[in-house]
């Protein structure tokens, strides 16, 4: 049923429907919101767990390895710096294979400190070894943390569901958050395929040689892309369950016949279907493409829905300084052997607008054949020149 | 206490509570003297020769072992310990065991007990460190799992340096000790004075069920520990004495003796507390000066040549002296048998 919620309302009680054992939490703006309504929620009686309050994110991390290690469902939820604090038990939950489910709500990283929206958090651990999610929307937000914990569970790797920060986790829209009849239909108790055990006693986190590093880096990332397969048939039958769409790898949209089409990540995908729209009513072929599963890329999905020929502009939510865009790098390999041109654009960091008006001038720019290969949308060429032409 | 023959136990003639011996009612052996002992950390391991961590460490999860009936989980630090006990494919652990990272094995105990909560089972967790995993890098979550009073029971092998990167200084490491990184070249005597953490009193400070500090010269004493520790719900924290031939540059049959000297010298103080007041300490048999303990130990050997460091020397007695009055260790005539201070030469604190 659909209510108007704020969008970490909405994912807060989307998580607790999924009946996590283990929640360890540790606030950071824009998640905040989200653990504190799961711990009302269970000091509401609303939902049974562990509520775990923890002295760090490498903490609340780590607790979670632990849970997830004895075999119960585990969560928590991070942004930014958190997510960078986290980041060694970050990778250590993948090379472990637990199924953990973290919530990014997506901000920028500091230095200059910033709370505000960008990717650059998550795609810091882009090599992790997780599935990463990108909602574009809060119903979004909410159908992929039941897709999240499903796809952790029947592939015993961690998941990420990535929101933007603010845009979404503090928007009010309506939101339907499936009854918990529902949730449970789709999602079955967990059960570990391995855990730490007394009466089968196991050593789970071995120091690994050169004789077999290889191997195990190998067999992860042969598990990691089986979520190619994974994400479409979960989806699909949450879709089932929901009586409505659910995402999955891509989301297309009019791009059949575009002649140009924009790919991205998350929230911003929806202004860009709004200038897509207004692109179609002047007799122009745009189209759009959203990336929901970021990792592992769904290359064949991509190259599948961008037509031959199209031009591709890639709207990059962060910097991979020196280089261009993490997101480029995976377009242009899933498109590899074809002409067309992929130009980079960088927009929104730190929470800038990214404006419909500023995407039609791009595509205008585009048009005219004047758009350079990396663009920083609405850069303030002012500031920049005033900085620059200062003595060193 | 008597023998279960019936004879009045003498323990200092029968070499106390040794592993073999006959003498001692069994339920007052070592937990080594048991053949269904759970042998937790069995043979093929690689630490060095005379390893005080991996001798301390099969004594605790034994005695864990039994406590809890064999119903019990671990979690491992990265150190020594980890890489010496489970090099792929092999393992020597007999006990379920979980490697994480350096800095966060308190934290995974604490989920690993709130999740054993969350299924309802009587599983216990016990994590071990090493002391740089402990008293350093792990220190931020050791002490949110003591404020939250999560049901671990977290061991430290303070071998004073960080051991397995090759014996550089951690925040555990004594002072005017050779490390690595505190080398007495020119007119430095080592690891300075002044610096280090007592974690045994930081524990305490968080005034959770149970600390204590022990040694791997006095085992059954390590056992009773770690009994009385699984007895107990809640955070509780235990400081193991550890040597470290490689790292103490001292010889592998030294090990035993030399954690002895630690305590006879006063230059480790054996206690326990709970709620945040030393309860009982192991009060001192044979006071040594502190000297003995240092001399077989090559890591303080630049305080005897080439030139005799007696200041250096002194200051180092001083912190051995202030331990036995703080703890007030000296052992009072009558302690000294199997009156007074109890058997094994414990005493209340009044
Ligand atoms: C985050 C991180 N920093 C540093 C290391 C390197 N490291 C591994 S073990 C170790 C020393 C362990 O010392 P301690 O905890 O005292 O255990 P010991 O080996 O002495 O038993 C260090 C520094 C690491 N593995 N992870
Ligand atoms: S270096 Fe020290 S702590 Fe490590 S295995 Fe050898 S003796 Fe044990
Ligand atoms: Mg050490």
């Amino acid at each position: 049923m659909l209510r108007q919620r704020e969008g970490s309302a909405a994912v807060a009680l989307a998580v607790a429907r999924c009946r996590p054992q283990v929640v360890c939490a540790y606030p950071i703006s824009p998640q905040t919101h989200i653990v504190e309504e799961v711990s009302r929620l269970v000091a509401a009686g609303e939902l049974t767990c562990e509520f775990l309050t923890m002295d760090s994110e490498t903490s609340a991390m780590s607790g979670v390895i632990g849970a997830s290690a004895v075999g119960v469902r585990s969560w928590t939820a991070t942004a930014s710096q958190g997510l960078l604090h986290m980041s060694e038990a970050v990778h250590n939950a993948a090379g472990l294979g637990l199924p953990i489910v973290m919530t990014v709500a997506n901000r920028a990283i500091g230095a200059p400190i910033n709370i505000w929206n960008d990717h650059s958090d998550s795609m810091s651990q882009r090599d992790a070894g997780w599935v990463h999610l990108h909602a574009a929307s809060n119903q979004e937000a909410v159908d992929l943390h039941l897709q999240a914990f499903r796809l952790a569970e029947s592939l015993s790797v961690p998941v990420m569901v990535c929101m933007d920060g603010f845009v979404l986790t503090h928007a009010t829209e309506p939101v339907d958050v499936p009854e918990q009849g529902v949730v449970d239909a789709f999602l079955p108790p967990f059960v570990p395929r391995q855990r730490l055990d007394p009466e089968a006693p196991v050593s789970i986190g071995a120091m690994v040689g050169p004789e077999a590093f290889t191997e195990v880096r190998y067999l992860g990332d042969r598990q990691l892309r089986r979520a190619l397969e994974e994400v479409p048939r979960v989806a699909d039958e949450l879709a089932r369950h929901l009586g409505r769409h659910s995402a999955g790898l891509v989301q297309p949209y009019r791009t059949d016949d575009a002649d140009v089409v924009l790919v991205g990540l998350g929230s911003v995908m929806g202004t860009v279907r709004d200038v897509v729209d207004t692109e179609r009513d002047a007799g122009r072929r745009a189209g759009a493409l959203t990336v929901t599963t970021y990792r592992p890329f769904p290359a064949a999905a991509v190259a599948g829905a961008v037509p031959p020929g199209a031009r591709v502009l890639v709207i990059e939510r962060s910097l991979a300084p020196g280089s261009s865009g993490p997101v480029t790098a995976d377009v242009r390999e899933a498109l590899v052997g074809r002409d067309a041109a992929l130009h980079t654009v960088v927009a929104g960091l730190g929470g800038r607008p990214v404006t419909s008006r500023a995407l039609a001038e791009l595509l205008a720019r585009e048009r005219s054949g004047l758009l350079d290969g990396t663009t920083f949308l609405d850069l303030r060429s002012d500031v920049v020149a005033h900085e620059v032409g200062r003595p060193a | 206490m008597s023998t279960h023959l019936g004879m009045p136990l003498m323990y200092y003639q029968v070499g106390s509570f040794a592993v073999g011996n006959r003498l001692v009612d069994p339920d007052l052996r070592s937990e080594q003297a048991r053949p269904d002992r759970a042998a937790s950390l069995t043979k093929g391991h690689r630490a060095c020769r005379g390893c005080g961590e991996a001798l301390g460490a099969r004594y605790v999860l034994d005695t864990a072992m039994r406590a809890t009936g064999g119903r019990m989980v671990t979690v491992n630090a990265t150190g020594c310990l980890e890489v010496f006990s489970t090099p792929f494919p092999e393992t020597s652990w007999r006990v379920a065991w979980l490697h994480s990272l350096f800095g966060n094995a308190p934290a995974v105990a604490s989920g690993a007990a709130a999740g054993l909560r969350a299924l309802g089972t009587d599983v216990r967790v016990v994590a071990q460190g090493g002391d740089g995993g402990t008293v350093d890098i792990g220190l931020g979550c050791l002490s949110g799992m003591f404020e939250r009073d999560d049901d671990v029971l977290y061991v430290c092998y303070d071998n004073g340096g960080y051991m397995n990167t090759g014996v550089q200084r951690s925040g555990a490491t004594p002072p005017a000790a050779r490390t690595t990184t505190t080398q007495p070249v020119g007119h430095s005597y080592g690891h300075a004075f002044g610096q280090g953490k007592d974690a045994p009193r930081i524990a305490l400070a968080h005034e959770i069920p149970y600390v204590a500090t022990a040694t791997v010269a006095d085992l059954r004493d390590l056992e009773a520990k770690v009994e009385r520790a699984m007895s107990l719900r809640g955070a509780r924290y235990l400081h193991v004495l550890v040597p470290c031939p490689l790292g103490w540059g001292t010889a592998p049959h030294e090990t035993v003796r030399i954690a002895r000297l630690a305590t006879e010298s006063g230059f480790f103080p054996v206690f326990e507390g709970e709620r945040g007041r030393v309860t009982t300490v192991r009060r001192i048999r044979h006071r040594v000066p502190v000297e003995e303990y240092l001399r077989p130990q090559g890591r303080y050997a630049h305080l005897f040549t080439p030139h005799r460091r007696e200041d250096v020397l002194g200051r180092l007695q001083q912190i051995a002296d202030a331990n036995v009055e703080r703890y007030g260790l000296a052992a009072p005539a009558a302690a000294i048998s199997t009156a007074g201070g109890g058997p094994d030469g414990h005493g209340e604190v009044p």
